[in-house]
């Protein structure tokens, strides 16, 4: 526990992703092969099932800090995490412990199973003996969640520092379902498998945001445009029969998409698309809301599945036959994509579908389709130039996406909470409200957190500080003074909102500070936004 | 007919009508009794400064050429027939407690204060009286300070480390006081001190009225070569400024209460935070209050709303009252006219 703790401790001394990743290595280096393990285990997410419920946990952490409970809910808010809350308000001892990382888990997956006095037994014993990093480590441990500013990526690149072992291997290695009771350092991560070298995908090609204007693009007959859809950037890859499903942000997600286990069988070895994970409720594009009810679950129900199923809109193709088509021009990588889906196309219906590849006479054109982009659920065009070469990582010059501008509306700060994380202790989760038929009430529509720099931040939270109206635990009402003009990128009517409006990926653009309440907008003029 | 209360809370400050002076005011007014130096305390404009005679020319370098008369600690003046004398606060050099006593009542305004000597300022001195006006900048139990010898030993160890590693030290604190605490409790065998020219106008102040360690003035000529490996004391406001490239190879660390949280040092983008304030933690507000044997405890600023319902549930008669005092949040948050870089 004592290294596993000076590690949170040597991560927590830097705000440099090469430093965390140099004292992660080390500890990759020197550790117990089992406290490895359950390290891995750890920071990807696999952590044992909670053994005290957070209630038992505040009233005993409470009681042991000699203070009411309300105070000590009042530091969490404030705080912004629970096991950081414990760690803090316990008296503080300079003792540590001996017991690896490995018995300190095995304890507390054994805890679950045991009486109640026994846990509380247990838990004041650590509380009161471990130094306040071990305190903090251990609370982490008991609470669940272990975000400590560690990605799982960050983990699998020390990891691959220490060993030597490609990290693209290592995501592969460490993804699934595995016990880190039950299974070695060695057959986790060390022994050398033929498999492991199969499911490797390419570096995503990324585009910019187009800046100038679409004319300056020059011949509108040298380039192609899609439809830019919103889902999840995915590389599918099928060899030795086998089937990965990458995402952009270089995670495994094979498990989380069982519909794409067909293509082992429609798609040949040697194959790799690149596309868009896609909802397809009732046979059509959904919004990114369905999709959002599909990420972040590891299994999926039947249920689901059949409510929301997903497709693939593939646009490229990067290996076929086992070979590198990266080089070749976009337009025969077009070509042999085509040629691919029509022989799949013939084995009935599936999730492979096509990105619709275009062509126009001029750019204005272009701008009409472009213009039809929010009735089709789509985010706006991409534009590729038909010679361009697959290039790796966020380039200019060949690939630029045309996206249609945000919507926004005027609205009104109503109501505020504290951030978590890096935002604990600053009100930087903001409620917007929009006004009714009469003027008379300000009506929630939508959250933002994001769009105000550091500075605005620190002003706005000032304000919302000076200006509390009622408090109810972590969110406070404040006077409603502030504008801000709010984007978002798709509107829908929704049934789950007060408002009936649901907006995607709300954020704030700017604060209006030259408008009053007053002119803030209606509910009415935002559902007059909403399509169709 | 209730009495009327010996010190009022007015739109310009803490009002002692019989005396007709203010304590710390924040609007201009004709006599003002200041705590200390720090910005949100003693501000611009009153006819009359009233302070403790070691925090006279600290105010007089922050505010000019005012009219200001220095007290010694447990000197007792009278204005008005209302009885004054000022006392230890040990917040930072030169600052003090006001004790006000008229017609057998007794009012003790804290200002901002600490219990632990931090070796520099004359420390803190408990006062008896009926009613206690206390900051509460880090009033919640989740503040709460290790012995000061502990942090800095974990400074001098940072520091070392960085120097091993090729790196310069950068630390920042805010320029009246905490720098100077920094600066006195560094190791200098391990290297050399610098200073950011906010942080050494102020030692220049200091330096007649405490005993420091030598620090070099970083100026345009001051070499990237020269400052490796040492060590440098700047204003929080210098982090992401261009003043600190100069700096390079560097690793920030911060000295403030607010380091105890992670979520605010991260938010900082610091490397390292080190624990370390100029304002009592929980247990040192909580035995502060009971040394004083008060039984009305006001709160001013900090987190008054939480403490104040704490000591209402100790049997205290106790309220909070809006001032526009900020403690240690504004040092770190605002810039100040004085740490304009270079």
């Amino acid at each position: 526990m004592k290294r596993f703790a000076t590690l949170i401790k040597q991560l927590d001394s830097t705000n440099k992703t090469n430093a965390k990743v140099d004292a992660l290595a080390e500890y990759f280096k020197v550790a117990p092969a089992k406290d490895k393990v359950w390290t891995i285990a750890i920071l990807s997410h696999r952590r044992p099932p909670r053994p005290v419920n957070t209630t038992l946990l505040r009233t005993w952490a409470s009681e042991l800090a000699n203070i009411p409970l309300w105070l000590f809910e009042e530091s969490y808010h404030i705080v912004g995490d629970l096991a950081e809350t414990i760690a803090l308000i316990i008296p503080n001892s300079t003792t540590n412990s001996e017991k690896s990382l490995t018995t300190f888990l095995e304890e507390i997956i054994a805890l679950k199973q045991k009486p109640e006095a026994e846990k509380k037994a247990y838990l004041f014993q650590n509380w009161t003996k471990l130094n306040y990093y071990e305190r903090f480590v251990f609370s982490k441990l008991i609470t669940g969640s272990f975000r400590i500013g560690v990605s799982q990526k960050l983990m699998t690149k020390a990891l691959a520092k220490a060993t030597g072992i490609d990290q693209d291997i290592l995501a592969y290695k460490l993804m699934g379902n595995w016990n880190p009771n039950e299974i070695s350092f060695n057959d986790l991560v060390l022994e050398e498998k033929a498999s492991d070298y199969i499911s490797k995908p390419y570096p995503f090609y990324l585009a910019y945001a187009l800046e100038d204007k679409i004319e300056a693009l020059g011949d509108v007959k040298d380039w192609y445009a899609e439809h830019k859809w919103d889902g999840i950037r995915a590389q599918v890859i099928v060899r030795d029969r086998e089937l990965f499903v990458w995402s952009r942000g270089e995670e495994l997600v094979t498990d989380k998409y069982p519909e794409f286990e067909v293509f082992t069988e429609l798609i040949p070895d040697g194959t790799v698309l690149d596309g868009e994970i896609l909802p397809f409720p009732k046979g059509q594009i959904g919004t990114f809301n369905d999709l959002q009810t599909r990420i972040g679950r590891k299994t999926v129900s039947k249920a689901l599945l059949k409510k929301t199923p997903v497709i693939l809109k593939a646009y490229d193709i990067l290996e076929w036959q086992g070979k590198d088509q990266r080089t070749k021009p976009y337009s025969d990588r077009r070509k042999k994509l085509e040629e691919l889906y029509q022989q799949v196309q013939q084995s009935g219906d599936n999730p492979l579908h096509l990105s619709q590849k275009m062509t126009f006479n001029n750019w204005q054109e272009v701008a009409e389709e472009r213009s039809k982009s929010r009735a089709l659920h789509s985010e706006g065009l991409m534009l590729k130039r038909k010679d361009s070469p697959y290039l790796v990582g966020r380039k200019k010059g060949d690939w630029w996406k045309w996206k249609v501008d945000p919507l926004t509306i005027d609205a009104v700060l109503t109501y505020a909470m504290r951030g978590h994380g890096r935002r604990s202790n600053l009100f930087t989760d903001y409620t917007f409200g929009l006004w009714n038929d009469d003027k008379s009430e300000l009506v929630t529509f939508a959250k933002a957190y994001s769009g105000l720099t550091d500075a605005e931040f620190r002003q706005v939270d000032r304000f919302i500080k000076a200006n509390t109206v009622e408090r109810f635990g972590p969110v406070r009402s404040v006077t409603p003074e502030l504008v801000f003009e709010i984007a978002f990128e798709g509107i829908a009517h929704s049934k789950r909102h007060k408002s009936g409006v649901a907006t995607r990926f709300p954020r704030i653009l700017r604060w209006r500070k030259d408008k009053k309440i007053e002119d803030a907008n209606s509910l009415e003029e935002l559902k007059n936004l909403i399509p169709g | 007919m209730a009495k009327k209360p010996l010190l009022q809370f007015t739109s310009k400050g803490i009002y002692c009508p019989p005396a007709k002076v203010y304590l710390d005011p924040w609007k201009p007014v004709d006599k003002a009794i200041i705590t200390h130096g720090h910005a949100d305390h003693s501000r611009w404009g009153h006819k009359q400064y009233i302070t403790h005679h070691t925090n006279v020319p600290i105010i007089k370098h922050r505010l000019g050429d005012i009219t200001v008369s220095g007290k010694a600690y447990g000197e007792t003046f009278l204005i008005n027939n209302v009885k004054f004398s000022l006392h230890p606060a040990g917040h930072i050099v030169g600052s003090s407690q006001i004790r006000v006593e008229h017609q057998g009542e007794v009012w003790v305004f804290t200002g901002d204060y600490k219990l632990e000597d931090d070796g520099l300022s004359v420390p803190y001195e408990p006062v008896k009286c009926n009613g206690f006006i206390t900051e509460c900048t880090f009033g919640l139990p989740a503040f709460s300070w290790v012995p000061q010898q502990q942090v800095f030993d974990d400074i001098n160890q940072w520091w070392s480390t960085n120097q091993a590693e090729g790196k310069t030290s950068v630390l920042f604190g805010y320029s009246l006081g905490k720098a100077q605490r920094l600066v006195k409790h560094l190791d200098t065998d391990i290297g050399k001190i610098y200073t950011h020219a906010a942080v050494e106008n102020m030692n220049e102040v200091i330096r007649p009225l405490a005993d420091l360690p030598a620090t070099t003035r970083i100026t345009k000529d001051t070499t990237k070569k020269e400052l490796l490996g040492n060590i440098v004391i700047a204003p929080p406001s210098t982090h992401g400024s261009p003043w600190i490239k100069k700096m390079v190879p560097y690793v920030t660390g911060s000295a403030s209460g607010w380091m105890a949280f992670r979520g605010a040092r991260r938010r900082r983008a610091i490397d390292k935070g080190f624990v370390l304030s100029d304002h009592c933690d929980w247990h040192a507000l909580l035995k502060a209050i009971e040394a004083t044997e008060a039984t009305t405890i006001i709160s001013t600023h900090g987190y008054t709303e939480i403490f104040t319902k704490y000591l209402q549930e100790l049997g205290y008669d106790a309220r909070t009252e809006k001032t526009q005092y900020e403690g240690e949040l504004s040092e770190l948050e605002q810039k100040k006219e004085s740490e304009v870089t270079e």
